[in-house]
């Protein structure tokens, strides 16, 4: 099983011929991603990686059947990228994409509204690493080695903090079923919650870990969602306990700009909410264990 | 990215709202020009830092004379005004608002922002204005008004209407009142703001509605698209090792403690501060090297984290993805030896080529203290800065 993508998940790359496109094409078909081909427009036709290149993603999802797409579309262009993809009825999109205009992801989200539930396509980030199931595929940036298949189903808004994650779990030879970056922005296409809401459904995952941040509402959301809905664990870490007021700590979303956004009223909610709290940021690995034993 | 008050009222009031009539001074003697060529005899000398809660500070001062409008320039220019909202170094004012004093009737509070749980623009009102919306939604929520804005149609005459009415505008001022609502809505929009704030909006004695006060925040990522504002940047208004890492295209964020860092990946930076925080030390800075660490990023990064003086260790934690713990190894290394590095020196490298890593700065000769996992690079920082401490005593 595994959420989103799998072994046959047929995947496009938007901003195919570009340098970082294509960097993270030939990463995602090394690590055996089922890569079916890429969009750049005015390049349709040739032929990039031993894959076909279309003007439009509507062309990708016609021929060559595309399900899923990665876009590494310039900031300026990201979001028009993203509404293509949902247009053209691709099911999963992950934007990697870091900069992307705050209104211009609100007019997406709001594009995105327009489509029935169950014809609308899930985006993940803009500004994330991506998501990979272990031993399956990998959409996205992420060193793909250091994951293992298993049983933690992760949401995280950072890359590189979800990188320590599965680093630690590996170690203790804990595997991931998925794991999903949701990005650091102030408006991501899909929340914790809505990740959350997979992993429960999902037969392969045992135990859910969230790695949040300070600012915005998105922990606690989905601190009330696993209280009222889920079957299984919910553990998390929020970083910033350091973080001062009102200002914003690298990523475009993490500053606290009001009460209840700090990593310390987020962590005391979330014990509230009977979520288990990652002590530090040191034993993510640690807490995940010992939940699984008690199991 | 923050404006100052006169900057954001220009904006506004080409967007149809009003405002006092008012310019700008660099110097006592162009704040007494600036009187001088308003009419009246209330003149109002406001400080231009970024920062509210300036009236508590000192940094607004009514005057009744020209003299006054001297003494109180001279009083505010050139020095730090601390408020709640500044930290205890302060802003430094090297620019004065002087605006016409105003006969106030009525004080309201209208403000727009980008709400992130609806994903909308939210406007947000009050009839009891002057004071800080986070005080009133303490102690009297039930004074503030909300309206989610559809993203897709916009702000609405009756929406704005609606606000009008609860504000308490009277019937004769209406048609002023929306014309301001939503010349504020279209100056947020048009514009990337992330938040505009009035507070107060008055109504005047003349029974005028103005925008007595003016705060805007822009997005930074949408800047590329909008020029002008990007210009009405202010460095002296941002903390000088954050204008060196911005020119450097990274991204740091100056604090209080003395320990050092960079680290790649902003989640991992937090994570990594609150492991120091956790150990005993206290970070001095946030700093994201961002995925494509070169040699020559790598350097500029140690050369702005110790271009503090205060720092008394510094700790590199970097989990490689993308990167290569060896091209990280060799850029600390290459850093080190350019920058001649007189405190310690902790580095933690995970990820892609870990071994290679190790082994490039274990060979290099020189005293870094390397540590293999979060927990162990923030203890022996947090040691080796305990050290220097004691050994400086």
């Amino acid at each position: 099983m595994a959420i989103l993508i799998n072994e046959n998940t047929r995947i496009i790359v938007q901003g195919f011929t570009g340098k970082i496109g294509t960097f993270h094409a030939q990463e995602m078909i090394d690590y055996g991603s089922n890569v079916v081909g890429g969009v750049t427009p005015g390049k349709g036709g040739q032929t990039h990686l031993g894959l076909p290149v279309f003007n439009t993603v509507k062309e990708a999802v016609d021929q060559v059947g595309a399900e899923a797409s990665i876009v590494f579309v310039p900031p300026a262009f990201a979001a028009d990228s993203i509404m293509e993809a949902a247009d053209a009825g691709i099911k999963y999109c992950v934007s990697i994409t870091d900069g992307i205009p705050t209104q211009d992801m609100m007019t997406v989200k709001n594009f995105l509204r327009r489509f029935p539930k169950e014809e609308r396509m899930l985006l993940a980030g803009p500004n994330c690493a991506g998501t990979i199931s272990p031993g399956r595929a990998m959409l996205g940036i992420m060193p793909g080695h250091i994951y293992i298949r298993g049983n933690v189903g992760v949401v995280g808004r950072s890359g590189t903090l979800g990188y320590e994650a599965a680093d630690q779990m590996r170690l203790l030879g804990i595997g991931i079923s998925t794991s999903v970056g949701i990005g650091g922005d102030p408006i991501t296409g899909s929340s914790h919650r809505d990740i959350l809401e997979r992993l429960e459904q999902d037969p392969e995952t045992k135990v859910a870990l969230m790695i949040g941040e300070i600012g915005g509402p998105q922990e606690v959301e989905a601190g009330r969602f696993a209280k009222e809905n889920m079957t299984k664990p919910l553990v998390a870490y929020i970083a910033g306990l350091t973080a001062p007021e009102g200002r914003r700590m690298g990523h475009a979303g993490a500053i606290i700009s009001a009460a209840g956004e700090s990593a310390a009223e987020k962590v005391a909610i979330l014990k509230e909410l009977g979520v288990t709290i990652c002590p530090t940021p040191s034993l993510m690995g640690q807490t995940i264990a010992e939940v699984m034993a008690k199991m | 990215m923050n404006i100052h008050e006169y900057q954001a009222k220009e904006i506004l009031a080409e967007y149809g709202v009003k405002i006092a009539e008012g310019g700008l001074a660099y110097s006592a003697v162009e704040a007494v020009q600036r009187a001088r060529e308003i009419d009246g005899d209330v003149w109002v000398v406001k400080a231009q830092i970024h920062s509210g809660a300036r009236g508590k500070a000192g940094g607004i001062k009514v005057c009744r004379t020209h003299g006054e409008v001297e003494q109180a320039a001279e009083a505010l220019l050139g020095k730090s005004l601390v408020t709640h909202q500044t930290g205890p170094a302060g802003k430094i004012c090297s620019r004065l608002y002087i605006e016409a004093g105003t006969s106030i009737a009525k004080e309201m509070y209208l403000s727009f922002m980008i709400d992130r749980s609806s994903e909308r623009v939210i406007m947000v009102g009050s009839a009891q204005g002057g004071m800080e919306i986070e005080k009133l939604a303490e102690t009297n929520p039930e004074a503030i008004i909300k309206i989610y804005i559809e993203p897709a149609v916009g702000l609405q005459d009756f929406q704005a209407r609606k606000m009008a009415f609860a504000l308490n505008i009277d019937s004769a001022q209406l048609n002023h009142a929306v014309k301001t609502i939503k010349g504020c809505y279209r100056a947020l929009r048009d514009l990337d703001a992330n938040v505009l704030e009035i507070n107060p909006l008055v109504l005047t004695t003349n029974n005028e509605i103005v925008a007595l006060d003016a705060k805007m925040a822009f997005d930074e990522n949408a800047l590329f698209r909008r020029h002008k504002i990007a210009e009405l940047r202010d460095n002296t208004q941002v903390d000088n090792r954050e204008v060196a890492a911005a020119e450097a295209g990274l991204s740091y964020v100056g604090l209080d403690g003395d320990i050092g860092c960079m680290i790649n990946g902003a989640g991992l930076a937090m994570a990594t501060m609150d492991m120091i925080k956790l150990a005993g030390g206290e970070p001095a800075n946030f700093l994201d090297v961002g995925g494509g660490a070169s040699a020559e990023r790598t350097e500029k990064a140690f050369r702005l984290v110790l271009a503090d003086a205060g720092v008394k260790a510094m700790l590199v934690n970097i989990f490689a993805g993308i990167n290569r713990c060896d091209w990280i190894a060799e850029g600390v290394v290459h850093a080190v030896k350019n920058i001649d590095m007189k405190i310690p020196l902790v580095v933690r490298l995970s990820g892609t080529n870990v071994e290679e890593g190790r082994r490039i700065i274990a060979d290099s000769g020189l005293p870094i203290i390397t540590a293999d996992t979060l927990a162990d690079a923030a203890e022996k920082v947090v040691r080796a800065r305990n050290e220097v401490v004691a050994r400086e005593a």
